[in-house]
């Protein structure tokens, strides 16, 4: 059988990288093809070639046996092959029915003649979108306005656009990146009946986990290069992740049994409201000892951001203590929380982490760029705060082709690397002094959306923070990410921690049942509502 | 029929239930400022007073809307034009001469009457030509050299300021021959003779009338056309319309240039059915007073005549009220609509959002 799609020697170069070198890649009808590989590996480029948004300097494409010229998105449209942004293509403001039928309008009978002036026919859009989500299990409301829905239906909306530009070929690029495990899980379900229907799926992602869950066939991509292509039989995790990263990957961490001291941060019948003014952290209650992690599970949605903000001054509490160190600063300004030994990986790197159009020096120094050393009365440094960067960037193995760079430009592994040098430099120095600041470390999603190596690095980094008597309270999503760090994990459901287990007895099943609100034995009734309408409470316009 | 929707989550009130809103705050606004000016003026605006009033604030409201549908062009493809002002004074220059020299030349071949008419229309298309030219300039040099829109338009300006207050001191400014006028108003058979709105709506000049059929054409174009949607999409989201094979830099030419012709329309009405001269920066800001009712009117074109009709009948007002009070200083009565403008803008309507790539230059 002659593939869907092939691609035979592809190679681009951009200014100073070989994006791909002579990549081979071949697509067979009705398969999902994983395509793995470490951020800058030329995944992204030779999917942006599939689909005519760049040129390759030379090598073939493809389509059905038959070699084509792709130049533009509008000739891969016209030979099938769809596309599924990491960043969705969809303008918020529009309906879902405008957003997918943009570029291909149905006109109304007889005004066809007007051509651009014709009068645009939604009601046969919306029918024949309405079908196709009937005949593959997409639950999308054509009339519905974009920025009303929810990432997960976003996403569904995405699919539905290339269906109804009729592709036979889909290519999901990092598709699970902005999704909860749960959602993944349903666009996993998805993809499949995709493919049992006769697609073809290039499904893009760096995540080990989702590669056994949902291919037929999976490439491995290294710096530009085709490493190898295998069945998932054949394939595991070490294997994958060596193929990836170029040399052996520790998957799971050594780390040594923790030392806890005394408690750093305590947090007391704490409640904070979201902007809705909705409870969203509803009487919580924990402490994290010194040199210790404690993990906190939950679907997103949970409260997890709000309490994160409430520990470091981004929101103010409605009700309730915080202290550090033994002292009280629920109502401490964000500063002062930093001047008192908190530092802050956030959740969203590129909006509350990093002024992106910064350079990577200016990113290393914006908590202390006020005060001596880098600055001196109103005078910035500027040999001190370069020395500062040079260190970091070499402590922190940040790939940058400076320290003058604008962090906007970096890979979102080398981001994260900017910000987590950032803030544990900051813990570190402050362990250097034992009559200083307590050192906590709050980190939020740190490895969401990071390759293996970076995702290794910084959690190697959390271990040692640990390991050097930091308090490090880890919020994240990744319920792989809590089992492998944490010491102990505290799960929350709505705006509550339900339990706090010790993680070396916790097991994946009682979590994810806590996660889902349901705790074991006596009470086990009263928190039993699924945490799924949560996550999925689509805005259903009527 | 859908009918006007608020969930009990409150997830969308429907654009009907908005409608009524803002038709209430039109109705209570025009009913308290002519509650307001009968206090001012002693009473004396009976029913004559309000139809010349109304009709007035249409006329003066013309070339506002023709600004606001231009802006309403640009900014929904994702460009900011604040050269609406240079366009439209450099279309009156044109159209005062043309309908000048053109009369002059064809009076004599065609008879006074024809040659007046010819000279006017071909003013018109001129005048929109001339207009026409800067915004190519515009659209040239912030969407093909990607240059800051701001500046862009702010250099249109200027330009216009200098070419046409060098024209006026060269040709226009003394020894002028009798030109054939303004356009004589129109009235329309049978509707000019309804009671009210007879007077207000079907007695105008062609412009008027032009104006307000733009508003449908535009409304039209915008939300019911694939031109239109993809007008839209492009200033939403131009990448999102890229990789789906749209080219965003034809759509932004076409739009722009478009705007163009439009905002020459309105020039045209200050030579050629306000007065019969030309005087220099004589459209005096109405430009980006248009841009304020484009903002007024969340970038559709319903709206933005709305919010032209407000400021022309704030105008309108402000000379009634000195034609019986002269006493007043115009200024206070002049800030009317502007102070209406800043209290519908706040509360009433909800905040305007502007299209999400208004102003940003597409990178490929």
């Amino acid at each position: 059988m002659t593939p869907a799609l092939q691609a035979i020697g592809i190679t681009r170069r951009f200014p100073g990288v070989l994006a791909n070198d002579r990549v081979d890649f071949e697509l067979e009808r009705g398969q999902i093809h994983a395509l793995l590989g470490e951020n800058g590996a030329g995944k992204s480029t030779l999917m942006n070639i599939l689909y005519g948004l760049c040129q390759p300097d030379s090598g073939e494409i493809r389509v059905n046996g038959r070699p084509v010229k792709i130049a533009s998105p509008h000739d891969a449209i016209a030979q099938g092959i769809g596309m599924v942004h990491q960043h969705f293509m969809l303008a918020p403001p529009l309906t879902v029915a405008e957003n997918i039928m943009l570029g291909q309008e149905l006109k109304a009978g007889p005004t066809r003649v007007l051509g651009g002036l014709a009068v645009l026919d939604r009601r046969t859009a919306s029918r024949r979108i309405r079908e196709l989500s009937h005949q593959y299990g997409l639950d999308v409301d054509p009339d519905a306005c974009v920025k009303d829905l929810p990432v997960g239906a976003q996403q569904r909306v995405e699919i539905v656009k290339a269906l109804y530009s009729a592709a036979d070929i889909l290519i999901l690029d990092e598709p699970t990146a902005v999704l909860t495990p749960q959602e993944a899980d349903e666009l996993f379900v998805i993809m499949r009946g995709l493919a049992k229907q006769g697609k073809s799926i290039v499904f893009i992602t760096h995540k080990l986990r989702e590669v056994f869950a949902v291919s037929d066939r999976i490439s491995v991509m290294r710096a530009g290069q085709m490493v190898g292509s295998l069945a998932p039989a054949e394939a595991t995790r070490e294997k994958l992740a060596e193929m990836m990263v170029g040399r052996k990957v520790i998957l799971a961490i050594d780390k040594a049994p923790a030392h806890p001291r005394q408690p750093l941060l305590e947090v007391e019948a704490l409640r904070v409201a979201d902007d809705r003014q909705h409870m969203s952290v509803d009487g919580v209650s924990f402490h994290v000892r010194a040199g210790e992690i404690l993990g906190v599970a939950g679907v997103q949605g949970n409260g997890q951001t709000e309490l994160a903000e409430a520990l470091t001054g981004l929101r103010k509490a409605v009700s309730g203590h915080i202290r550090m160190g033994g002292r009280d600063v629920t109502r401490a300004t964000t500063r002062h929380l930093i001047e008192s030994g908190v530092a802050h990986v956030p959740e969203d790197r590129q909006k509350h982490g990093l002024v992106l159009s910064f350079s990577v020096r200016d990113n290393l120094v914006l908590c202390a760029y006020y005060k001596p050393p880098c600055a001196r009365g109103i005078a910035l440094q500027f040999p001190i705060i370069e020395e500062h960067a040079r260190n970091l960037v070499r402590l922190f193995d940040v790939r940058t082709p400076g320290t003058a760079t604008p962090v906007g430009s970096l890979s979102g592994g080398n981001q994260q690397k900017v910000i987590v040098a950032r803030e544990l430099s900051r813990l570190l120095s402050h362990q250097a002094d034992p009559a200083g600041p307590p050192p906590i470390l709050i980190a939020s999603q740190p490895t969401r959306g990071l390759d293996v190596g970076s995702i290794e690095f910084i959690h190697r980094q959390l271990i040692q923070a640990r390991d050097q008597g930091a308090a490090v309270l880890l919020i994240s999503a990744e319920l792989d990410e809590i089992m492998t760090l944490s010491d102990r994990i505290a799960v929350m459901y709505k705006g509550r921690i339900l339990d706090t287990l010790d993680a070396a007895t916790a097991t994946r099943e009682h979590l994810g049942l806590l996660m889902a609100g349901v705790l074991r034995g006596d009470d086990a009734g009263e928190h039993a509502q699924p945490a799924q309408q949560i996550t999925h409470g689509d805005v259903k316009a009527s | 029929m859908k009918t006007a929707t608020i969930g009990p989550a409150g997830s969308r009130v429907s654009f009907r239930s908005q409608g009524w809103i803002t038709v209430v705050v039109v109705v209570a606004g025009l009913l308290g400022a002519w509650v307001l000016l009968n206090a001012v003026i002693g009473g004396r605006c009976d029913q004559t007073c309000v139809v010349g009033s109304l009709a007035q604030a249409l006329r003066l409201a013309t070339p506002i809307a023709f600004a606001a549908f231009c802006g309403v062009m640009c900014e929904r493809a994702g460009v900011v034009d604040i050269g609406i002002e240079g366009k439209m004074l450099m279309s009156a220059m044109t159209c005062y001469a043309i309908n000048l020299f053109g009369f002059q030349l064809l009076r004599d071949s065609m008879g006074a009457e024809a040659a007046g008419s010819f000279s006017r229309i071909l003013a018109v298309c001129l005048g929109a030509g001339s207009a026409l030219l800067l915004a190519l300039l515009h659209a040239v040099v912030s969407i093909r050299f990607k240059v800051d829109q701001i500046i862009s338009g702010t250099v249109i300006n200027i330009l216009a300021i200098g070419v046409t207050g060098f024209m006026y001191r060269a040709f226009l400014a003394e020894n002028l021959p009798a030109g054939p006028g303004t356009f004589p108003i129109i009235s329309i058979p049978v509707l000019a003779d309804l009671p009210i709105v007879g007077p207000i709506l079907f007695q105008q000049k062609p412009l008027t009338y032009v104006m307000l059929l733009l508003a449908f054409l535009v409304q039209y174009v915008l939300f019911f056309t694939p031109w239109g949607l993809r007008t839209r999409a492009v200033g939403e989201h131009p990448r999102a319309a890229d990789t789906l094979g749209i080219n965003v830099f034809r759509v932004r030419y076409v739009n722009v240039l478009a705007g163009g012709l439009i905002a020459g329309l309105g020039g045209a009405w200050f030579t050629l059915e306000a007065v019969d001269v030309f005087n220099p920066l004589m459209t005096n800001g109405l430009g980006f007073i248009g841009l304020a009712a484009m903002i007024f009117g969340k970038w559709t074109p319903f709206g933005a005549l709305a919010g032209a009709l407000i400021f022309g009948l704030g105008s309108s007002v402000t000379s009634t009220v000195s034609i019986f009070r002269p006493d007043i200083p115009s200024q206070i009565p002049q800030m009317l609509p502007y102070i209406l403008t800043i209290i519908v803008l706040t509360g009433v309507v909800g905040r305007a959002i502007p299209p999400a790539a208004d102003g940003q230059p597409y990178e490929k």
